[in-house]
């Protein structure tokens, strides 16, 4: 028998259980990992890894100021990750938060720019509120629809409405809505239109933690949440199930975009008080990250978004005091996700080495 | 070949194979569905490794570790899903995969020309694939492997998906190969095809090579017998039910699928109450579709289905979406062939694939886990399933466990039709004997039990009646305590079982 001798070196068995401790194990190891391969860009820049942890640590959370500047880049991430997650866990590959967050924001601004001053604040924010979510979920809607009816790709659908959103803010910015001639600038939101804030950020954060239960609640509780889960796991277990595909296809996507259109109205009532092309600011992309690395876990979504919000600020602040370019952030953030995806292979997968196989061949 | 063996788990698939095929002949394999034809093949064209025996070519030992391995020894497999690129056009794909990157395109094109010219296959090299039919995949399939200097073809159930007329074209050519002095083997379990192609038939049966013989000097009785075999006593317990009456009727039935062929051709039959109605028939013959088509899953071009219930009020399935079927009250219950892929949620627990069935109970928006929670602890403990908890993901499960849970739910609903596909596929010999005995307790229960079944020897002792599908059409409803095996088999070939020579 010649090919005994033909094993391959490394053979790939798939796992049959795994227990969810050692599951953990593994992952927490991969950020550990990330985070030593992290230095390799940072010896090649010159810079001590240790100091520059320290730097990004001090820098995003050791003092207050610095705290709320992270939480503050922290909010988007996980509320956005938090309207993916449905979509995801339905296996509908929804890459078009970044659009939906922008549409959300743009009807937030209308009302922010047209209507200040002729209802009382809490009210305007209610409806700025309201047309976010409005317009967020409408924006997603739409490829819904084709997927449902037509079974068109829902992700190249989804990437072109982001740049078509982007699109149309853009005009706004130099075209209607524009402020002084020329400026291509949106007036800033008069104080009514802007959230109030509580312990120095604004109010946007008590929302998204609420919104975690709200998500996990759904996602694990309700009969809606239920059918997200079926149809992930096979569309056709759905249809036997009964269930109607196409349109809690729909009614997700409706809820996925209503919360990305949430997060548009914080980001311009919250954070920016105007709005421009670039408004989600590539938030849409890494909730993207956040939702993955979080294993669609809505209380974990908590903790990545503040590690990847951690690195984000730590890094400019890397910037300005040992001048470590702020691109290192991005590169950890990459190797990041690079570890942690690729260690959900080696949860899934063992490897099996040929002398080891071998043996255990003999063995028998 | 000789003695090749493979295993998949403890499943023997092909145990001692021999088998041999000469330059200009067509040979044909014959075998019922998972006989291992294609297993026997697959270890040919490089896509599994025998784990014992030899394969010769010209009497000399080769090894064939990889589909490439197998192309350098001149071996072209055409498998049943074409594998091709659909954007690429056909030319593109005939270079898909080689090393010589140098190759001219327009060379290419005069290459395909010319094999097709010479072998008489009609294509354009520049067509791209998504605007094929699914005869010109296929010829683009044999181009292939003649451009990439295949001298053994092997093509896996090539009729299944053709047309007549494109069949007896697709044989033209494979004679013109023939005496080109290539070797061919097609697949298949089409005897009228058989016969009418092939110069030698070799026939597996159960994963065990049953003969070779010359086709001049064979007729298909012969090969239906090497095929099915002599009937073997299984000892399953067939009680007579009282008191029958007409539970469902299925009249005109007719399902045509998306790429326009016909499934199911004017299907009509009864199931009764305390019966077990057998379907027999050779794999892709309608069965699939016509489960499918009574639940609500399949789309029915005509016919009807008609449910009678004890009051002998009728209600119409056909034009229902699986849901209305449901709230129309029909029990309805239905054991899918794709276990994990239908019929549960392989990510979830046993009690979130009970909710299956319930997950709409109960006013409000939130998911009632204790009724479901009750009948999962119940199935785990009166069908023994093994499994560390409710919770624990039945992908996880091993086959038999999984279809526990699946008939174990079903039955739950307490149905008055149960329909199962393929219920004891790849289950080991106990877990068929407690699927056996839990569809006999609903039969005794009143319930009408339609059972789609490929193992003959189980359907002649479980069923009471069988119907036999062949090619989408009923061959014939027969009673199953005086047919033969033999009977069946040739009705599974042949329609009405009668023509010798189709």
């Amino acid at each position: 028998m010649s090919n005994v001798t033909r094993t391959p070196f490394v053979r790939l068995a798939k796992r049959t259980d795994i227990d969810p401790r050692r599951a953990w194990i593994i992952r927490v190891a991969s950020i550990v990992i990330a985070l030593v391969l992290g230095c390799i860009p940072m010896l090649v820049t010159g810079t001590n890894p240790v100091e520059a942890y320290s730097v990004i640590v001090q820098g995003s959370l050791l003092r207050p100021v610095y705290f709320r500047q992270t939480v503050k880049i922290a909010i988007p991430l996980l509320a956005c990750a938090l309207a993916i997650a449905p979509c995801f866990k339905m296996r509908f590959w929804n890459i078009g938060a970044e659009g939906q967050i922008t549409i959300g924001a743009m009807c937030a601004t209308y009302f922010a720019l047209y209507w200040a001053d002729r209802v009382p604040h809490v009210m305007l924010l209610l409806i700025m509120f309201l047309a976010g979510v409005v317009g967020g979920g409408l924006w997603a809607l739409i490829p819904a629809f084709f997927k449902a009816k037509w079974n068109t790709n829902e992700t190249l659908f989804t990437l072109m409405m982001n740049y078509i959103a982007i699109g149309i803010v853009a005009w706004l910015q130099g075209g209607p809505w524009e402020g002084r001639q020329g400026s291509q600038i949106i007036p800033k939101f008069a104080d009514a239109a802007r959230l109030p804030n509580v312990l120095g950020v604004h109010i946007g954060w008590i929302f998204s933690l609420v919104l975690v239960v709200l998500m996990y609640f759904y996602m694990n509780k309700t009969k809606q949440g239920y059918e997200i889960a079926v149809i992930g796991d096979s569309t056709n277990t759905a249809r036997y199930a009964g269930m109607n595909v196409g349109y809690i296809m729909m009614r997700t996507m409706a809820i996925s975009g209503a919360i990305s259109g949430f997060v548009g109205f914080m980001i311009v009532a919250g954070a920016n008080y105007t709005l421009y092309s670039g408004v989600a600011d590539g938030v849409g992309f890494t909730a993207i990250s956040v939702a993955w690395l979080s294993q669609l876990n809505p209380f974990a979504m908590i903790v990545i978004s503040m590690l990847l919000a951690v690195l984000d600020k730590g890094s400019t602040t890397l910037q300005s005091r040992l001048g470590v370019p702020a691109s290192v952030s991005d590169i950890i953030t990459g190797i990041l996700l690079f570890t942690m995806l690729s260690c959900e292979f080696f949860i899934n997968y063992r490897l099996i080495f040929r002398g080891r196989a071998q043996d255990k061949e003999d063995g028998k | 070949m000789l003695g090749i063996t493979k295993s998949f788990g403890q499943v023997l698939a092909n145990d001692h194979i021999d088998f041999s095929v000469r330059w200009g002949e067509i040979l044909a394999l014959l075998g019922e569905n998972g006989s291992g034809k294609t297993t026997l093949m697959n270890m040919l064209s490089g896509i599994y490794q025998p784990d014992e025996g030899r394969i010769l070519e010209d009497g000399q030992e080769i090894y064939i570790r990889s589909p490439k391995d197998a192309y350098e020894h001149g071996i072209g497999m055409i498998h049943q899903h074409y594998k091709l690129i659909e954007v690429f056009t056909a030319a593109q794909n005939m270079i898909l995969g080689l090393d010589d990157v140098k190759m001219d395109m327009r060379q290419v094109d005069a290459r395909v020309r010319e094999i097709c010219e010479r072998y008489g296959f009609e294509i354009d090299p520049s067509m791209k694939v998504y605007d094929m039919s699914v005869s010109q995949k296929q010829t683009v399939e044999i181009v292939k492997v003649l451009f990439r200097g295949a001298n053994i073809l092997v093509l896996d159930e090539p009729t299944a998906v053709l047309t007549p007329q494109e069949t007896v074209k697709l044989f033209k050519v494979l004679r013109n190969m023939k005496e080109d002095g290539k070797a061919i083997v097609i697949i298949t379990h089409k005897l009228n095809e058989v016969m009418e192609v092939s110069d030698r038939v070799s026939v597996l049966r159960k994963g065990q090579y049953i003969g070779t013989v010359e086709t001049s000097r064979t007729n298909p009785q012969a090969l239906t017998d090497m095929m099915v075999g002599h009937a073997v006593s299984l000892n399953i317990d067939r009680p007579r039910y009282d008191n029958p009456q007409t539970r469902l009727v299925v009249e005109g039935l007719t399902c045509v699928d998306e790429e326009g062929i016909t499934r199911l051709e004017d299907v009509s039959f009864t199931a009764n109450t305390g019966e077990i109605l057998g379907v027999a028939g050779i794999s892709g013959s309608g069965q699939k579709e016509l489960l499918e088509a009574m639940t609500g899953l399949y789309p029915v071009k005509a016919g009807s289905v008609r449910f009678l219930n004890d009051k002998g009020e009728e209600v119409e399935l056909i034009g229902k979406t699986p849901m209305q079927i449901r709230r129309t009250g029909v029990g309805m219950a239905f054991v899918p062939e794709d276990r994990l892929g239908m019929g549960l949620v392989g990510s979830m627990g046993m009690t979130g694939n009970m909710m299956l069935r319930s997950w709409r109970n109960g006013r409000g928006a939130l998911l009632k886990r204790k009724d479901p929670q009750a009948l999962a602890d119940r199935i785990l403990e009166e069908l023994e399933v093994v499994t560390p908890g409710t919770e624990y993901p039945v992908r996880r499960l091993s086959g038999g466990n999984v279809q526990k849970v699946l008939v174990g739910r079903e039955i739950a609903i307490q149905p008055s039709v149960l329909l199962t596909a393929y219920a004891v596929r790849g289950l080991d010999i106990n877990t068929s004997y407690t699927i056996y005995r839990l569809l006999t307790e609903q039969k005794m229960k009143g319930v009408a039990v339609v059972y789609v079944g490929e193992d003959l020897d189980v359907l002649l002792e479980l069923a009471d009646r069988i119907l036999v599908l062949c090619g989408g059409r009923v061959s014939g409803i027969v009673d199953a305590r005086t047919t033969t095996k033999e009977e069946i088999g040739l009705m599974m070939t042949h329609l009405g079982g009668k023509e010798v020579n189709g």
